[in-house]
């Protein structure tokens, strides 16, 4: 039998330890239901889930729900909606009582007088051109200027099959303005022509994410195991789908057999009361998801399914490592 | 009540129990080394536990609480644990 110890040297022990005993217990909030924009391709508004419950508007109601979080062992809240940063008094009701990360597009600056230390990832859809497309603006000239060289802040720099061989491009404005970046990609929710992904640009973009990460280490916060399972969809052998996805919410969850799962997560609705499916929508086809959270969190929850080799171990780790940076767990 | 650490039969089921519940290879209950430290070494994380738990709850009449899996280090400390539980 494999163990730990007989599969890494001591410096690598020391760093599964590190990650071993942060036992992360993630839950999903939608803040609002409102955006202000409208991106082609955001699975909040193309699944309709903006209309999915109404959103409960008492302040009170949202700092109690939070503290039952809390009590239900939710040691992080990713929060997105649409916008959080439209209804910052929701967000605060999180940050005040847990440990708390806001997805926005970066157009409204969240103060950090308020939120001093509050992870922020800034949603960012590729260059100028690629931003007025999908977007309607270009909205890194914007958000740059709000969280310039924060360092609780990152891109979460959606890839498009357009960007290949461009990705550069946007990570040298994002170095330029002393930000980090994480690299994910486009689910084409919407079926916008010319979106999709080829088996051939998928190889391609792989190899571009691996050359950025060597080029720019201390700006990509990633690793080529990620890179790996995001592109092909395939981790030891199985694929990425519904049968696999950990980031079901956990009262929702019929599948049988169950497979390894985040523990108590929850996607909630703006209405506190109502649950979404999964960590996006429930209309996507889960064999084409590639979404980065579930993703990684499939490497994570499948620990023990590493212990085949040294590498393989190693890149469990690497993934652990990343999650635990891009929510603020250990230090960049 | 003082509890019995050596009971061999005790620390034989429960590696039953772990290698059955987390399907580990290339190990038998007896040459399952009771003092392995399951996270640190064998890999186990809190959905294995949990797992193990829901078998161990069933076979022993015990209730064991979340906050108590720190508690289940290794195959010894769970039958210390066990052993105190149906003791109490």
């Amino acid at each position: 039998m494999k163990t730990i110890s007989s599969l890494l040297d001591k410096e690598w022990h020391e760093r599964y330890r590190k990650i071993s005993s942060l036992n992360i217990r993630s839950s999903i909030y939608d803040i609002t239901n409102q955006c202000n924009l409208r991106c082609k391709g955001c699975f909040f508004f193309s699944s309709d889930e903006h209309e999915a419950s109404t959103e409960e508007t008492d302040i009170e109601k949202w700092y109690q729900f939070v503290g039952k979080e809390k009590e239900r062992g939710v040691n992080l809240a990713i929060l997105i909606g649409g916008e959080p940063t439209l209804h910052l008094d929701r967000v605060e009701a999180f940050y005040s009582q847990l440990p708390s990360y806001c997805a926005t597009n970066g157009l409204i600056k969240i103060s950090r007088d308020r939120f001093p230390d509050m992870m922020v990832g800034v949603s960012l859809w590729g260059d100028e051109n690629d931003e007025k497309t999908l977007r309607g603006k270009d909205t890194f000239a914007v958000s740059s200027k709000n969280y310039e060289g924060d360092p609780h802040t990152y891109y979460l720099y959606t890839i498009t099959p357009k960007q290949v061989g461009r990705i550069e491009h946007v990570i040298k404005k994002i170095v330029d303005v002393g930000l980090k970046v994480h690299l994910q990609l486009l689910t084409n929710e919407e079926n916008v022509d010319g979106f999709f992904w080829s088996e051939e640009n998928l190889r391609d973009v792989r190899a571009e994410m691996d050359a950025m990460l060597d080029r720019y280490p201390r700006t990509v916060i990633s690793c080529k195991y990620y890179h790996e399972i995001i592109t092909t969809g395939t981790m030891m052998n199985r694929k990425f789908g519904w049968a696999e996805c950990p980031s079901v919410t956990e009262p929702l969850d019929k599948r049988n057999p169950q497979p390894k799962s985040l523990i108590r997560f929850i996607r909630w609705a703006s209405d506190l009361k109502t649950m979404h499916r999964c960590c996006t929508s429930a209309t996507r086809d889960c064999s084409t998801c590639k979404d980065g959270a579930a993703h990684m969190s499939w490497v994570m929850v499948n620990k023990r399914e590493h212990l085949q080799s040294t590498k393989d171990l190693q890149n469990w780790i690497e993934v652990y490592e990343m999650f635990a940076k891009l929510y603020r767990f250990i230090p960049w | 009540m003082p509890v019995s650490t050596d009971n061999k039969a005790l620390i034989i089921r429960i590696a039953e129990i772990i290698i059955s519940e987390l399907k580990l290879e290339d190990i038998s209950p007896e040459t399952f080394d009771p003092a392995l430290d399951l996270v640190d070494e064998l890999g186990v994380d809190s959905m294995d536990l949990a797992t193990v738990v829901l078998v161990l709850q069933d076979e022993y009449g015990i209730t064991i609480d979340e906050d108590d899996y720190p508690k289940l280090r290794n195959i010894r400390m769970i039958a210390e644990y066990i052993e105190q539980k149906r003791t109490a």
